[in-house]
């Protein structure tokens, strides 16, 4: 059986299933394929113990963009809101920042800090701006690419001589030189640089980190909220918008292969040799998987086929589950301080030295750690008056020297749990069921090459003009018919649907354009 | 820990014993690593010995690349433009080979030698860009360089030359076929390719059995006419028939720095190379696009007025008044066989069409001082030198 789709979206992570509402919004037959049981990706609520369910992977909502939200009509219901993040010191002596306020710091500290947000957020208005359009393409004569060149310059030349300086200074830079320069707090500078490296294969010494950071910041300021039921809450409510506008979204469907014919996609394969006919086919899955598995490199060219295969995509991050029989107990948090999210980076340097390790392939005996307990606002999370603890951890390489194993597992889990214990030294006696997910079962479960959240490493050289690689930042491949629309592209990755939006919006204007 | 010892500067090719005792002159230079000569004798004799009995070039330091595995044929007809699935084995296909962006890397010949098993025979070094080609296909490149030695033995009497030899029922051998022969125990692979538009031939041997090859090669040419050649010769019979080189003719894409600087096979005159029935080949895409917007530049062969040969000459559209330069020579030389001043040269588009005549500006010195001419030149289509021999299967006795 073949039917004729006007796109198949190979995928349904979030990015996906944005791209998907827009297209059928515009009146396209839209078919998702989506490999789990699930829609969502890498933004789902799975249960990991009996009784108990967490955001898989994913587990905080930072950037989705308003424009998403706006186009698609959303309503996301939030279990909490403008979280504070809360950076863990001894003896209950905690460091608190929402917004621009940072509280449990010194005067100077928290002047400073105030000075610090204003301008991240400038920054961050600046660069989010350019993540809900098509990066233009560099060394075209084409107008549009010409236009919004000249219109970045101009709005970078536009925060006026210094901020333009200060914005050109910074964006190459690491948050180490930033948060010592500025700082004083320890338990500042570490939740500054842990805000920063998340989700990377970087450290705070890294260059472009301070990018990184401005990343997390662009959409939103940075404000942190988690969406009530856990993150399928956001893409179930996005599949539903777009089943709603017409598309048909099937799950347990695995593409295995994207076909090109005489040098243009015909459609999809999938895993049980079901076969689907489209002229365009849309990729939510990473560039590497996209290029180098479902479409090979023998049907695109040897330069194109070079830097796919050279993206760098090894996941840094993993994530830990704890199933808790009730809160653990922190020195100097109240209760309702469990609503928000707490970071276990007790100083800047810690965070480096958490890092190091990592570039040899072994993992973070001292990990960094961030900490949301999501069943605390959620009762749809865990049986009453029990708890979930919904961890990210840093850093445990995708490549670890000697594999994943049980063994390699269960050592990671144990210098997590120490880390934790430090704070919240009953935590051992609460837990009742675990689950540790390295990039290597990232990977496995959804399907991301090297189990990295962005697809891809956020880097100056994976950016803009130049992600996923240089000459294909327009969501479109160079194979007729062929787009991505995932984390991979522009802008990155994190629950933003930008991607998804701007792919939706490329392929549109290019049909309007033909 | 024993440390091996590797030849250290110039390298030498196996025929060097034989070349160096023929050498009268002591000029030579360096080609790909390898002690390669200028001229053994002069290099008006060698060219003569091209063109009337039969010139042995040491080919040695060509670069080699062994292509073979299942995918072998994919691979090839991904990396080159044209569609080598009309290579049978046992024939040999001139190709050229781009990046993404249509730009040409370099030119060469490919044998197919075997069923799925490849010879790719180039002047410069490409072993990066086979391997960044080889990702997803199964496919092994491996460099063999120094492991085949190689002659080019070319003119209209290298037939009579090798049927001399021995190399029985090489008449039947058309231009661009490969025949396998036993050479003293040792396989001989004899191709009719060439870099002299001429009749002629190349021969691939190992290396241990090369000097045996050179003396069984000219003790059966003797009364041939048969002579070791340098670059100088070759270099001025490869003008006369139309052949293009790397770094004189064009700049391979991978050894530019600037913009603009690199041709695309549309460019060089080499579109009958470019098969865009293929789905996919690198520089397809941006080929396609070249082809429909049209192309910067323009190869053209000039037959020039005058004697004066017109090396490096700027080329302009008219003699005088609003005088504009279109391009320039790349190639020229004065052909004593076609008794013509020609030149291989590139311009802008849309000048040099066929027939149409354009005027190049020549720089030349008499006792120190300098001169200029402008001397008309027509653009031509055939090759200056393009004798029937060169394709006459089997091909005559001289």
């Amino acid at each position: 059986m073949t039917d004729k789709y006007d796109a198949i979206i190979v995928g349904g992570g979030h990015n996906g299933l944005v791209c998907a509402g827009l297209l059928a919004k515009s009146g396209k037959r839209v078919l998702v394929l989506e490999a789990n049981d699930q829609v969502g990706g890498a933004a789902v609520t799975r249960e990991f113990a009996d009784g108990y369910s967490v955001s898989a992977c994913a587990h905080l909502l930072y950037q989705l963009q308003p424009a998403v939200r706006k186009d698609l009509k959303l309503s996301v219901k939030l279990a909490s809101d403008d979280m504070t993040t809360i950076a863990l010191g001894d003896d209950g002596e905690h460091v608190r920042m929402v917004g621009n306020k940072a509280s449990g710091v010194s005067d100077a500290d928290a002047r400073s800090y105030r000075g610090f947000r204003k301008r991240m957020t400038r920054f961050a208005d600046l660069l989010g701006t350019y993540f809900n359009r098509p990066p233009p393409r560099l060394g075209t004569k084409d107008f549009k690419d010409v236009s919004v060149l000249a219109r970045l310059g101009l709005d970078i030349r536009r925060l006026g001589r210094g901020e333009m300086q200060e914005f050109l200074r910074l964006i190459g830079m690491n948050i180490h030189d930033e948060v010592v320069e500025r700082f004083e707090s320890p338990l500042l500078k570490g939740a500054i640089s842990l805000d920063a490296v998340l989700g990377t294969h970087l450290g705070p010494r890294s260059p472009n980190t301070i990018m990184t950071y401005l990343y997390r910041q662009a959409g939103n300021h940075g404000r942190i909220a988690a969406p009530k039921g856990g993150m399928s809450s956001v893409t179930e409510e996005l599949a539903h918008v777009a089943r709603t506008a017409g598309a048909t979204i099937r799950t347990g469907m695995a593409v295995t292969r994207i076909v090109v014919e005489n040098g243009r996609v015909a459609g999809v394969e999938t895993e049980a040799g079901e076969r689907f006919d489209s002229m365009i086919v849309i990729s939510n899955a990473d560039p590497k998987r996209t290029i180098m598995e479902l479409v090979g490199a023998r049907h695109v060219e040897t330069g194109f086929t070079h830097r796919v295969h050279h993206l760098r995509s090894r996941g840094n991050a993993a994530k830990l589950h704890l199933a808790l029989d009730g809160l653990p107990q922190i020195a100097g948090l109240s209760k309702k301080d469990f609503a928000e999210r707490l970071v276990i980076a007790p100083d800047e340097h810690y965070v480096e030295r958490a890092f190091n390790p990592a570039k040899y392939g072994a993992s973070s005996p001292e990990p960094v750690v961030e900490i949301t307990f999501p069943s605390f606002r959620d009762e749809t999370l865990a049986p009453t008056g029990k708890h979930v603890m919904s961890a990210i951890v840093q850093y445990a390489p995708y490549a670890l020297k000697g594999g994943w194993t049980d063994a390699a597992k269960g050592e990671f889990e144990a210098a997590t749990i120490r880390a934790i214990e430090r704070y919240a030294p009953d935590i051992v006696q609460r837990i009742t069921a675990s689950e540790l997910l390295t990039p290597a079962d990232i990977e496995r479960e959804f399907h991301i090459t090297g189990g990295h959240w962005h697809h891809g490493e956020l880097t100056l050289d994976q950016f803009m003009f130049v992600r996923p690689v240089a000459g294909a930042a327009q969501y479109q491949m160079p194979i007729e018919g062929l787009y991505l629309c995932g984390a991979g592209t522009h802008p990155g990755g994190g629950v933003s649907g930008a991607a998804g939006r701007n792919a939706a919006r490329a392929i549109l204007g290019r049909e309007k354009a033909a | 820990m024993t440390i091996q010892e590797v030849p250290q500067g110039r390298l030498r090719t196996p025929f060097y014993s034989r070349m160096s005792e023929l050498d009268t002159v002591n000029s030579w230079h360096e080609w790909k690593g390898y002690t390669t000569p200028d001229e053994l004798y002069c290099a008006e004799t060698e060219y003569f010995a091209i063109r009337n009995a039969t010139g042995v070039f040491d080919l040695t330091p060509m670069t080699k690349y062994r292509i073979s595995g299942p995918d072998s044929l994919e691979y090839i007809n991904r990396l080159v433009t044209r569609d080598m699935a009309k290579i049978k084995p046992g024939r040999v296909a001139y190709a050229v080979w781009c990046d993404d962006r249509g730009q040409v890397i370099d030119d060469g010949t490919i044998f197919h030698l075997r069923e799925g098993e490849y010879r790719l025979c180039s002047q410069e070094r490409h072993f990066d860009w086979l391997m960044a080609s080889a990702i997803g296909f199964d496919v092994s490149v491996v460099e063999e360089t120094a492991e085949v030695a190689g002659l080019a033995v070319q003119g209209p009497t290298s037939y009579s030359v090798l049927s001399n030899m021995g190399l029985d029922g090489l008449g039947e051998l058309k231009v661009f076929g490969l025949m396998h022969f036993d050479f003293q125990g040792a396989e001989l692979m004899v191709s009719r390719t060439g870099f002299t538009g001429d009749l002629g031939y190349e021969l691939w041997i190992e290396p241990a059995k090369a000097e045996q090859l050179w003396d069984a090669l000219f003790e059966a040419g003797k009364l041939h006419g048969i002579r070791a050649i340098g670059v100088h010769a070759l270099e001025m019979a490869r003008v006369e028939a139309g052949y293009l080189a790397a770094y004189e003719d064009f700049l391979p894409a991978k050894a530019t720095l600037r913009t603009g600087r690199t041709r695309s096979p549309l460019e060089l005159g080499l579109d009958w190379l470019v098969d865009f029935k293929k789905p996919v080949f690198n520089g397809r895409r941006a080929l396609a696009e070249e082809q429909r917007r049209g192309s910067t530049w323009r190869l053209v062969k000039l037959d020039i007025d005058g004697n004066k040969t017109a090396h490096h000459s700027y080329i302009y559209a008219k003699p005088k008044n609003n005088k504009r330069e279109i391009g320039f020579v790349t190639s020229a030389v004065w052909s004593p066989i076609c008794k013509q001043n020609v030149a291989i040269g590139t311009v802008r588009m849309p000048h040099g069409e066929i027939g149409s005549n354009v005027w190049v500006e020549i720089y030349y010195q008499r006792e120190m001082h300098w001169s200029k001419a402008m001397a008309k030149a027509s653009v031509v289509d055939k090759p200056f030198w393009f004798p029937p021999r060169r394709s006459a299967t089997p091909p005559g006795p001289y």
